[in-house]
């Protein structure tokens, strides 16, 4: 009996050995643990024993049982391991394919460069207001100090509408008169940015519409070293720290004393080269000293208030930042152009 | 205004080498353009003042000649050339001559080709160099003969220091038209390096009658002719100018004429007073014999005038004439007569001096499109005081180049003569405006340099500023200050940073808003664009196929469009984003595009018209891109751009919007919305797909165009500009699904809405996560399945609550809507 038992539990291991299923696993475990199986069946013939020879074989009996339960536990354990190696080697990917692409959106490079504008501005106190873009001769000239037929005027190529003295603006200085108006006597720091259109054939250079943005600044002691101050920092906070800025004598009808602010070329340095048209400075702003006559008509007394205005198109400092060669790219809305920009 | 340096040198010494004066004169606002080098590439050692010693004939060929050149020590040269204007016989004429090796430009090619001179055998005589033309030195297109210099021309000289020359061209604003002229660009330049002006008052020989007896002035509109002086020379002989007069004109920009008119243009460029010059004797042929009288008026109606371009032009009242007894003989300060004009055979000359308003001026010269280089003078305004000089200047200069006789002193009307301006410049005014002090000295020093006259009683009175007469554009103190600024330079003024009180700080909601919205879309996978404001009805019209053409009236209309494309400023965004997705889908599958702007709606009484802005989307093609696990992504279609509008309500926290089916000519029947908010059921606009024939009238592709206009403004009045945080439940929600069957035209708003009322606040979501149709779905019906959560704040619902509510809902859904359960 011992023999056979011994037998059977030899072939139970070598079977056992042999499966590489979980299904296999527990037929084996069946056909040799279960309640019909080959251990059970050893069992039953434990009467034919004498009974000395029971207890040993029931020991014995109950080895072989351990054992071949370990050894199904070990064998199942090993299996499901196995499996688990092989379900991971199944889901190897080739890691240099291309990831799934994102479809993000872009911003217009004149809505970040305003937005740049708007953040250095406003770090020196300086909000933004909007005023309209169609607007009357009134305020696009005559309180900027233009009278009809002001030889200033040829400056502006306007936009006239069939509507007498109802014109598009030229510029967004008619803004500083607006706010003036409505916020006298209190001092005033704004930026007003907004389109503007001029009367102009489109070129590489120049087209029928654009972005500007005014600055106004009044207070009772402000001046020209205020207004150099401001520009001359946001000149570099724009264009970078290093950049080197000139302030020239210039006009405006609507400042006095007035001047354009030069930043050394940021394509060669100041060597002088195409864009800066070997000069080697870049023009990037006008500016001055906000007129007594414009002064008054806001509403301020010129002798005891001063102020400083400017005006700069974002097309231009996005064109000088990026090296865009036509403006003429800003509004074709081109994605190839757009998305360029992050 | 072109400036030779040379002739700057008649008027101011020049100190700075040339770059640095161009910088001083651009920093002081006479911005240097382009400093342009005559002569520049003229080989000093090779291209030389020569004189010719002979002209031999040429033994082979008759239309050539040998000219024997001498320029300098060494031995003459023989050159072989053609040049029509040197025979056989002449000796003595200067000329330029180029040794071999000089680069010279090709005279016989039409394009700008340099090529270098080489020994050559020309029908088998050597030529040793070459007598040059004004086309091959690079002075102007003449190349019908060679280039006679005068006959002072230093034999051996370096052309370049006898021709050579540097050229400013200066960028000049309005109101520095002081500077139109070389004597104002002197002051400028003496002022700024220290420098005296050379001015000589201008003196004239005259041996002829008084011209009291022969011209007569009347102005009968002092208004807008201040003075006019007129001199008359007799017995000019009209013909070409001297080299170096046409040589200075050319610089400037000018064209030779003769030396009648050229001495007119030169005096101008020179002194800044525009001339014209009248044949005095058709002036007498008019007057019948007696003396002309001239006289300066506005034009009565009807009157004509051929001008010089020879058109007859009507005149209209308030253009300033001039005339004599028989009519108009020209419009003053704008353009001359054809029949009073300088011809070849005009012996004598009568020359106009005068000042004329600058709005007049303008006016005239801009309704006639007669924009000149006089009008662009008096356009600006110049002073009465420069007539006189500039006539006695030129008429000096006419006896000396085109001989006659001066007729004895100057017919000159001067009703209106301006007064002298003084300005009190107070103490501290410049500190104040510059923040930079500047002792008084500095100050005075500065205004005195620029010809300001000063003057004050002591240390601390204003200054007392006297104008000079050329000073136009000096009016206020402020004006002062800036001239004091440009003469110490703005560099010299510090950089100080605000420390001034800072204003009132207030919050801008609608930028707010506007930076919010741009950023959501662009979150939402939008491009942003920027197409133009103006627009055209025609393009307006292809939005709606069979409605009646938009209504000019409604439109604000441009009175000088630049194209018929633009000419309406727009009140929609719809065709602008449809034409730049047409654009865009020619090179990119996909294209997603948004716009935030204004459109311009006129209203009736308002001299402007209101500005709202609005959001404008459009979307076609794949809604991904293509990616190799993704080959063929899904087209966008109507959910995707309702998704976007759902995003964007939902992060500007504005609830209670409704879609509305509705039918709107741009969208496809059946695949449209109106977006509508309450309170006050706002229409913000539409959002669908686009009506295909719509889509043909754009040009666009057969696929789905998915297009939403919204009104900002609206959707900003209904976003709340706060609002509280929610805490999520604490206690467990409990998840059951419920499918509804309903009739199939029945939309899922309806079921949604009815499931929410019925399940109060114990219901925290209900979403709608499929639609079924089909087997075990009668015909005519849908099943919706809703996913429901249910959530108490304060305690764990039992079942016993949740089986409560879903039949509440239930029994809603059933009375309501008629609907059924599936179990």
């Amino acid at each position: 009996m011992l023999d056979q038992l011994h037998e059977m539990e030899g072939r139970a291991l070598a079977e056992l050995a042999g499966h590489k299923t979980e299904q296999a696993l527990e037929q084996w475990h069946v056909a040799f643990l279960g309640r019909k199986g080959a251990l059970t069946e050893l069992l039953r013939g434990i009467g034919r024993l004498s009974a000395e020879e029971r207890p040993a074989f029931g020991q014995e009996a109950n080895r072989v049982k351990t054992a071949l339960e370990k050894a199904y536990e070990d064998r199942a354990l090993t299996l499901k391991q196995e499996a688990a190696l092989h379900q991971l080697a199944r889901e190897q990917v080739d890691v240099t394919l291309p990831g799934r692409p994102i479809a993000p959106g872009f911003l217009h490079v004149s809505t970040r460069t305003l937005r740049e504008i708007y953040d250095i501005f406003a770090a020196m106190g300086f909000q933004v207001v909007e005023a309209p873009e169609v607007e009357t001769d009134i305020y696009n000239f005559q309180l900027l100090n233009m009278p009809p037929h002001h030889p200033a005027r040829d400056m502006w190529n306007t936009f006239h509408t069939t509507h007498e003295g109802v014109l598009l603006r030229t510029h967004t200085s008619p803004g500083q008169i607006r706010v003036m108006l409505e916020h006298c006597p209190e001092p005033i720091r704004v930026i007003l940015p907004g389109k503007c259109y001029r009367y102009e054939q489109v070129t590489a250079r120049h087209e029928f519409m654009f972005y500007q943005v005014e600055g106004l600044a009044i207070g009772e002691h402000l001046t020209m070293a205020d207004l150099k101050g401001t520009l001359a920092s946001f000149a570099r906070q724009m264009f970078g720290p290093e950049r080197k800025v000139r302030f020239r004598a210039s006009y405006f009808p609507f400042t006095e004393p007035s001047a354009e602010l030069d930043i050394d070329c940021v394509l060669c340095g100041g060597k002088g080269c195409r864009v800066c048209k070997n000069s080697g400075w870049l023009e990037i702003l006008g500016c001055g000293m906000v007129h007594p006559n414009v002064m008054r008509n806001g509403g301020y007394d010129p002798a005891c208030y001063t102020g400083f205005a400017f005006g700069m198109g974002p097309e231009r400092i996005a064109m000088l930042k990026y090296g865009i060669d036509d403006i003429r790219h800003f509004f074709a809305n081109d994605l190839r152009f757009l998305q360029q920009f992050v | 205004m072109k400036v030779p340096l040379n002739w700057l040198k008649e008027y101011v010494d020049i100190t700075l080498p040339v770059p640095e004066l161009a910088e001083r004169m651009t920093l002081a606002g006479m911005e240097v353009e382009t400093i342009e080098h005559i002569g520049a590439d003229w080989d000093r050692d090779k291209i030389l003042v020569g004189e010719i010693v002979e002209i031999r004939p040429h033994p082979d060929a008759d239309r050539l000649t040998i000219a024997v050149v001498r320029c300098g020590s060494g031995d003459p040269e023989a050159v072989v050339t053609g040049a029509p204007n040197v025979k056989v016989g002449d000796r003595g004429q200067k000329v330029a001559f180029a040794r071999n090796g000089a680069r010279l430009i090709d005279g016989h090619s039409d394009e700008l080709r340099y090529l270098t001179l080489k020994p050559s055998k020309i029908r088998g005589v050597l030529s040793a160099g070459m007598v040059c033309s004004e086309k091959e030195l690079g002075l102007s297109g003449e190349h019908e003969g060679i280039l006679i210099l005068p006959d002072d021309a230093p034999v051996g000289m370096p052309l370049v220091d006898y021709l050579g020359d540097t050229v400013f061209d200066l960028d000049l604003n309005p109101n520095y038209a002081r500077c139109l002229s070389i004597i104002g660009v002197a002051r400028e330049v003496a002022a700024l390096t220290g420098q005296k002006l050379k001015q000589q008052e201008p003196t004239m020989t005259a041996a002829g009658g008084s011209i009291a007896d022969l011209v007569g002035i009347e102005i009968s509109d002092p208004d807008l002719c201040s003075r006019y002086s007129a001199t008359l020379i007799r017995g000019v002989h009209v013909g070409p100018s001297p080299l170096w007069l046409q040589r200075r004109l050319r610089l400037a920009g000018q064209r030779p004429v003769n030396c009648i008119v050229d001495i007119t243009n030169y005096v101008m460029l020179e002194l800044g007073q525009p001339l014209h010059a009248f044949d005095y004797q058709k002036l007498l042929g008019r007057a019948a014999g007696g003396r002309p009288v001239i006289t300066v008026r506005r034009a009565r109606p009807g009157e004509k005038l051929t001008t010089l371009d020879h058109i007859e032009r009507q005149l209209e009242e308030n253009m300033l004439l001039i005339t004599d007894s028989s009519g108009p003989i020209a419009l003053a300060g704008v353009i001359g007569g054809l029949e009073t004009e300088i011809s070849d055979d005009t012996t004598d000359v009568l020359l106009e001096s005068a000042n004329f308003d600058y709005l007049s001026n303008r006016r005239t010269s801009t309704l006639l499109h007669l924009p000149s280089e006089a009008s662009l003078r008096f356009g600006r305004g110049i002073p009465p005081e420069t007539t006189v000089p500039a006539a006695v200047r030129a008429t000096e200069f006419m006896r000396q180049l085109a001989g006659g006789v001066i007729a004895t002193g100057i017919a000159d009307a001067y009703p209106v003569k301006p007064q002298q301006r003084t300005i009190e410049l107070p103490r501290a005014e410049v500190e104040r405006l510059l923040g930079v002090p500047l002792s008084r000295q500095r100050v005075v020093e500065s205004l005195q340099a620029l010809g300001f006259h000063c003057s004050s009683c002591s240390e601390e009175q204003p200054i007392q500023v006297t104008v000079p007469y050329y000073r136009l554009d000096v009016e206020i103190s402020a004006d002062l200050v800036e001239e004091v600024a440009r003469m110490v330079g703005y560099d010299q003024i510090p950089s100080t940073l605000l420390r001034d009180e800072l204003p009132p700080q207030r919050r801008n909601a609608a930028l707010e808003a506007d930076l919010r919205v741009r950023d959501l879309l662009v979150g939402c996978g939008l491009t942003e664009v920027i197409t133009y404001s103006m627009t055209n009805l025609d393009s307006v019209a292809r939005l709606d196929p069979t409605g009646p053409a938009p209504d000019p009236a409604d439109y604000i209309r441009l009175a000088n469009p630049l194209t018929p494309e633009r000419e309406y400023l727009r009140r929609t965004l719809s065709n602008s984003l449809l034409e730049a997705l047409r654009d865009n889908l020619r090179f990119s599958p996909r294209v997603a595009l948004f716009e935030v702007a204004r459109v311009y709606l006129p209203q009736t009484g308002q001299e402007l018209p209101l500005e709202p802005r609005r959001i404008g989307i459009v979307l076609s093609g794949p809604k991904h891109p293509v990616h190799w696990n993704q080959p063929q992504p899904g087209l966008f279609d109507y959910f995707d751009l309702k998704g976007v509008v759902e995003t964007l309500l939902s992060r500007l926290r504005i609830s209670n919007a409704a879609f509305i089916a509705v039918e709107a000519p741009a969208y496809q029947s059946g695949r449209v919305a109106r977006l509508v908010l309450q309170p006050g059921d706002v229409d913000v606009g539409l959002l669908g797909e686009v009506n295909p024939v719509v889509r043909d009238r754009f040009d666009l592709p057969a696929q789905r165009v998915c297009l939403a206009e919204l009104d900002l403004e609206a959707l900003l009045a209904h976003a709340p500009e706060s609002y509280r945080f929610e805490a999520a439940g604490r206690y467990p929600a409990s998840a059951q699904d419920m499918a509804v069957v309903v009739d199939e035209g029945l939309p899922a708003v309806q079921v949604s809405d009815c499931i929410r009322r019925a399940g109060g606040r114990l219901l925290r979501s209900a979403e709608l996560f499929d639609i079924y149709r089909g087997e075990q779905i009668p015909q005519g019906k849908k099943s919706l399945a809703y996913s429901l959560r249910y959530q108490a704040p304060d305690r764990t619902l039992t079942d016993d609550d949740v089986a409560r509510q879903h039949a509440r809902i239930q029994r809603a859904l059933e009375k309501e809507l008629a609907a059924e359960l599936r179990s």
